[in-house]
This record gives structure tokens, sequence and C-alpha cells, in this order.
């Protein structure tokens, strides 16, 4: 167990390109932090580069106090499971488990013990004799994170762990990753593309772009405090819908009707210079239905026709068309194009709102919403801030 | 009336029949022979009416042919030994590293292998006299391993593509070093694909004629496929039609038998790496 620090962490490639841009982020002891982001945003290679997999061009990495830079991956004593497993086939569970207190001369008793005490906590230990082929994935996710575990290692490093498993098994691992961690209360790094895993896994979470890490925190301050526009799309499922928005006086005007600027958000956007065109994100959860909402504190209602329903029994989404069109922005398009939205070839912009069951919207017809415009963030589409961050409150 | 099912069966049983007489029908003819008495040699006759293993028996009686027998299993043993170990790395290299003039060392490996070996025979004849090699064992061995090696590199770095990198990350981080990660995890994943290539390199060395006829001279090097086309009669009125086909089997069947007994392997070998599921 051990803390780790990466310090200015910098991966350029022969050819050039700059993969990892200047990383810095202190993990502390037992800490579980999840590294997030679209494919080719540097995760993967920033967990190589800790692993000692790759090499590092630029700054330290540290790893319980001592710098471990040019120290072979053996040397570092972390264990780390793949996103393929990477079980040796032709060895069986038992030595797979073993391979790595083998090559470090540990004791042939103590070898047993620990990788039967593994394979106990695992539900492996009927399975200790067979070759991983006779595996299912399940079972030889499993087989993976036993050969982590047996090594006490000063921290596990996970590179999509669970991407190979179907989503039932991927949700039980999940929680069973989760508590095994907490058990264990080793370090651990763990990199994903899927940001529902990070928000329920990490204590922290860093999310990366183009090698460039956007923002680092609680996965609840991620969702409620994103700091650009491109951790607001990537935190949350549905993501943040966006809409353009031109600033008149005291009003936001968007194609979902006029929101109210207060104060508060008027100080804000003339601290920050902010453009006439902004981009306003608002959550799903934060319209409703305007039938079942009684008083209506800080809201304006707006009218829109279901396109389509879908219930999930403790919530109805609605998705509908916003006719002003999608709002502009290169890292919206980034997030369009690696969820695969922008594949889909859906015509004009749409909109998600989650509302609660008791809602009568139907399909075709048209249905009054109210938005919770307390909630709402604004954005500069130039760069994409989010100039509603409350750190920004004090700029 | 026989059903779609039977007649496809038939149909293909015909087929396999004709292709099977049509691969055997040469075997079958030169084994044959080497069981037909020298009286019968020549009557065309499909199955020998007067069996003997006189052909075999002499043979083997001069040193004419066990020697060159000798030469043969020598100089194939050696070279392909040599050809899998340097083509193992060779193969490892390409498969996995990313070095400069990678490219060119492909191109130049396939050129070697389509570079018509009769054109060399001169030169070779030429350079080996000078350096003193000729009609020695290592007259030979170089130029089948350098002949092989294409061959064994292609073969090799397919096999050493199917292992996942991740198997070597993975060894790499749980405290291996470089070499013991080769050997005890990517070496036994591609122990079929050497295995595979060592058989063709072997057999490649093992039925070349053409460069055992140029490149020897005398017994001291010469392999089977060049001493059998040195072969005479008992006396010189006979011919060696005989001893010929007893030499031919007695070569080949050493190679068929191996073939079989691992052709389960090879075929294994051949779509190895199926390792994630």
């Amino acid at each position: 167990m051990a803390e780790i620090v990466l310090d200015g962490i910098t991966k350029r490639y022969p050819d050039g390109a700059l993969a990892v841009s200047d990383f810095n982020l202190s993990i502390a002891d037992g800490e579980f932090v999840i590294l997030v982001g679209p494919s080719g945003c540097g995760k993967s290679t920033t967990l190589n580069m800790i692993a000692g997999l790759e090499d590092i061009t630029e700054g330290t990495l540290r790893i319980d106090g001592q710098v471990v830079n040019d120290r072979a991956p053996k040397d570092r004593d972390i264990a780390m499971v793949f996103q393929s497993y990477a079980l040796y086939p032709h060895m069986n569970v038992r030595d797979n488990m073993g391979f790595a207190l083998r090559l470090a001369k540990t004791d042939k008793a103590v070898i047993n013990t620990k990788v039967e005490e593994a394979a106990r906590i695992l539900d492996l230990t009927q399975h200790l004799d067979r070759k991983p082929a006779n595996l299912s994935g399940g079972q030889r996710q499993r087989v993976a994170m036993g050969r982590a575990i047996v090594r006490d290692p000063k921290a596990f490093l996970m590179d999509e762990p669970l991407s190979n498993l179907d989503a039932k098994l991927r949700v039980q691992m999940r929680t069973q990753i989760a508590a095994l961690q907490r058990r264990l209360g080793t370090t651990t790094v763990y990199v994903t593309h899927d940001q529902v895993e990070a928000m329920t896994l990490g204590d922290r979470v860093v999310v990366m772009r183009g090698g460039l890490v956007q923002q680092v925190g609680t996965p609840q301050y991620l969702y409620d405090a994103p700091v650009n526009l491109f951790v607001a799309g990537f935190i949350g499922s549905p993501g943040m819908n966006f809409l353009g928005a031109t600033l008149e006086h005291n009003l936001l005007r968007t194609s979902l009707g006029d929101l109210p600027v207060d104060d508060r958000l008027r100080r804000l956007l003339e601290q920050q210079d902010a453009p006439r065109e902004l981009i306003v994100g608002i959550r799903p959860e934060d319209f409703e239905d305007a039938a079942l909402i009684d008083d209506q504190p800080t809201g304006i209602t707006c009218t829109a026709t279901v396109e389509v329903r879908e219930s999930v029994g403790s919530d109805v989404f609605v998705h509908f068309t916003e006719e002003g069109g999608p709002a502009g922005s290169a890292e919206l398009a980034e997030l369009a194009a690696d969820s695969g939205r922008a594949d889909t070839g859906m015509q004009g912009h749409q909109v998600v709102a989650r509302l609660s069951p008791a809602t009568r919207a139907a399909e075709g017809e048209p249905l009054e919403l109210w938005i919770d415009t307390g909630r709402i963030h604004v954005f500069d589409p130039a760069g994409g801030a989010n100039l509603t961050h409350p750190e920004r409150a004090g700029a | 009336m026989m059903s779609h099912r039977g007649r496809t069966l038939t149909g293909w049983g015909v087929v396999n029949l004709i292709v099977v007489l049509y691969a055997l029908f040469p075997v079958w003819w030169i084994v044959a022979l080497s069981f037909k008495d020298p009286s019968t040699l020549s009557d065309g006759d499909f199955i020998p009416r007067k069996w003997t293993w006189a052909n075999y028996r002499g043979i083997f009686q001069t040193s004419e042919f066990t020697r060159a027998l000798i030469n043969s299993i020598g100089i194939a043993v050696i070279a392909t030994t040599i050809a899998v170990v340097l083509g193992t790395m060779a193969a490892y290299a390409v498969a996995r590293l990313r070095f400069p003039g990678k490219r060119l060392l492909i191109g130049m490996s396939l050129l070697i292998a389509m570079f018509p070996p009769i054109s060399l025979v001169s030169p070779l004849f030429n350079i080996e006299r000078v350096l003193g090699i000729f009609d020695t064992w290592p007259g030979l061995i170089i130029p089948y391993m350098t002949f092989s090696l294409p061959l064994a590199i292609y073969t090799l770095s397919a096999f050493f593509r199917e292992i996942p990198w991740d198997l070597e990350k993975a060894a790499k981080v749980d405290g291996a070093t470089a070499a013991q990660a080769f050997r005890l995890v990517i070496a036994p994943l591609a122990a079929p694909g050497v295995f595979t290539t060592g058989i063709l390199v072997f057999i490649f060395c093992w039925n070349d004629f053409l460069f055992a006829i140029s490149l020897t001279s005398t017994t001291a090097a010469r392999t089977v496929p060049a001493a059998i086309a040195f072969f005479t009669g008992s006396s010189q009125f006979q011919q060696p039609t005989g001893s010929i086909a007893a030499a031919a089997v007695v070569i080949t069947v050493p190679i068929v038998i191996f073939v079989l007994l691992f052709q389960r392997r090879i075929v294994a070998g051949l779509t190895a790496g199926a390792v994630k599921g």
C-alpha cells in the first residue's frame, strides 16, 4: 500500500504525438481513483506509465515516496489487471495466480496458502486446477483479479477490467471490485471509458480528454459542478442537454423559452466578460412535467411535442426535438462522436427530460415542461468553460 | 432413390477417392518398384509378382547410401536448428518491435525466398571453392539455412503476432525480466509454431537436390537425394532402378510418419493463439 504521486507526467511519442500532457495528481494511500475519458484521451497511457510499461517523457512519478521513473515494472511492486485479462493460457488457475510469487522465489507453502486464500475470497477454489480456456468470462476476470491480490502489492492498476463482460455480470463485478478494494485498502488506479463505472466506483474521478486532465473530483462534485462542456456532457447518463442561447438584458433566450438571469448569474457573467452567444446546459432531471409542479420557485415552463417516451419504472424519459438546432462547439462534436450520437442520423437536436412516473406524457402529444432554472449551467462556446462553476464565483 | 444427403456423401466420396488415388499413385508406384525382383523390374505390373527385400538389403550393404543418410540427417538437423533459432529471434523482433529498416528486412527476406536458387548455384560454387567449404557440411548448411530463414521468419512472426501483447506486459508487471517473460510465457505459447516451422524447414533441407548435387563432389557431404543419382546397378548391365526406388522409400517414409504423427500438433499450431474468448 502506498501513495502515488504524478508530478507533471508527460508522454510524447517519437513521432511527436503528445499522448499525455502535464498530468498532476496525488493519489492517497488506499484511495480508489478512476481515470475516465473517451478512447485516445491518454488514460491507458497514463496507467501504463505508472506500471512502467511505457517510458515517461517528462515529469516524476513517485510510488511510496520513491521516484520510480526509471524502474522496470518488476521493481515497482504494482499489480495490473488487463482488459483482456492476459491470463497465461498454458498455466492453470493456481499457477496463473502464483506466477508473480514464484518469480519472487517465495516459499512454495506460502504461495499455496496465499493462492488458496485469494481463491476463497474470489470463489475460485473449485477451479484452481483448470486452464483459463475452460473458464467463463466472469471466472477469467476473477482469476485476473486474484493474480493481482495474491501479491499484496503497493497498488492495483486496472485497465478497463470489466469491458469484456456482459452487462449484468459487469454490474455484479463492479460491486465486487468496490467491496474488495475497501476490504484490502490497496491504492487503486482504475481506467475506464464508462462514466457509470467511474461514478459508482471511485473515491475520486479524473476526467481526461486529448491527453489533458479536464477535472479531478469526487463523482458528485463532477456531476454538480463540471468545469467545462466536456465534463458536463461526459458525466451523467443520459447526458446533459445543451442549448444555444443568446444573452439579452436579464434573459437567456433559448428555443425552449427565455431563462431569467438572476443577480448571481448576471454578476458571474459580467465578471467573466461573457459573450452574448452562450450554451446553456440542463440536466434531464432538471425538467419536470409542469402539471406535477405545485409551486414553481425558480422555473419557467415551455411546451414541446413528445417524440419518444421511455419508462424505466422509477422514471420516465421523454425525448423531444429542440427547434433551435444544436449548440455549436468542438467539445460537443467530440462528445457526440465518442458516444456514437453523431452516427444515429437523427435530424435536429434531441433533448431528454427525466420526469416523475406520475407524468401523463404521451408520444406525439404536446407536453408542458417545467425547467428548474436555478440549476442550469452556462458555458462559453469558445473553450467550453463553465461560467457558472462555483469556483469561478470568486474569480 | 437416394436421399439428397446420401447423394452428397457419395459425391464427396468419389471426389475424395479420385484425389487420393491421384496423389498416391506415384508413391505406390515407387514402393512397388522397390519390392520388385530385378528380373521383373520392367514388367509394368502394378503389384510386384515376386516380392523381395533385395533392393533394401542392397543399398544398406555399401557405404554409399548409409554415408549419404548420415550426411542428410546431420546437415538437415543442424541447418533446421540454426534456422529456427535465428528465425525465432528475427520473427519476434518483426512481430513485436518497431525498429528502423523493419520493412526493408521483411522485403529482403521475401526477395531471398523468391530468388530462383538455380541462378545462385554457379556463384555459390565459386565462392565455396575459394572459401574451402565446397563439398563439406557447412557448405550445404549455410545455403539451406539462408534459403529457409525467410520461411521460418514468415511462419513464426505469424505465430508471435497471435500471442497477445498483454501477456508479456502481465509477465513484466508480475515481476519477470524480459528474458523470463520470453522463456516462461512467450516461448511455451510459441512452441507449436516453432515446431511447425522446424518441420517445414527440415523437409525443405531434407528434400533439396539442387544444392546437394551442385555443391558436393564426393561422399563427404553428399546427401541422399544427390547420392541416389550416383547409384549404379550391381553389374554394369543392370539398371539401378530397384535401388533408387528403395532409397527413395527409405528417405520418404520417416517424413511421412513424422508429419502424420504430428499433424494434429501442426494444425493446432497453425490455429494457436485463441486465448481470448
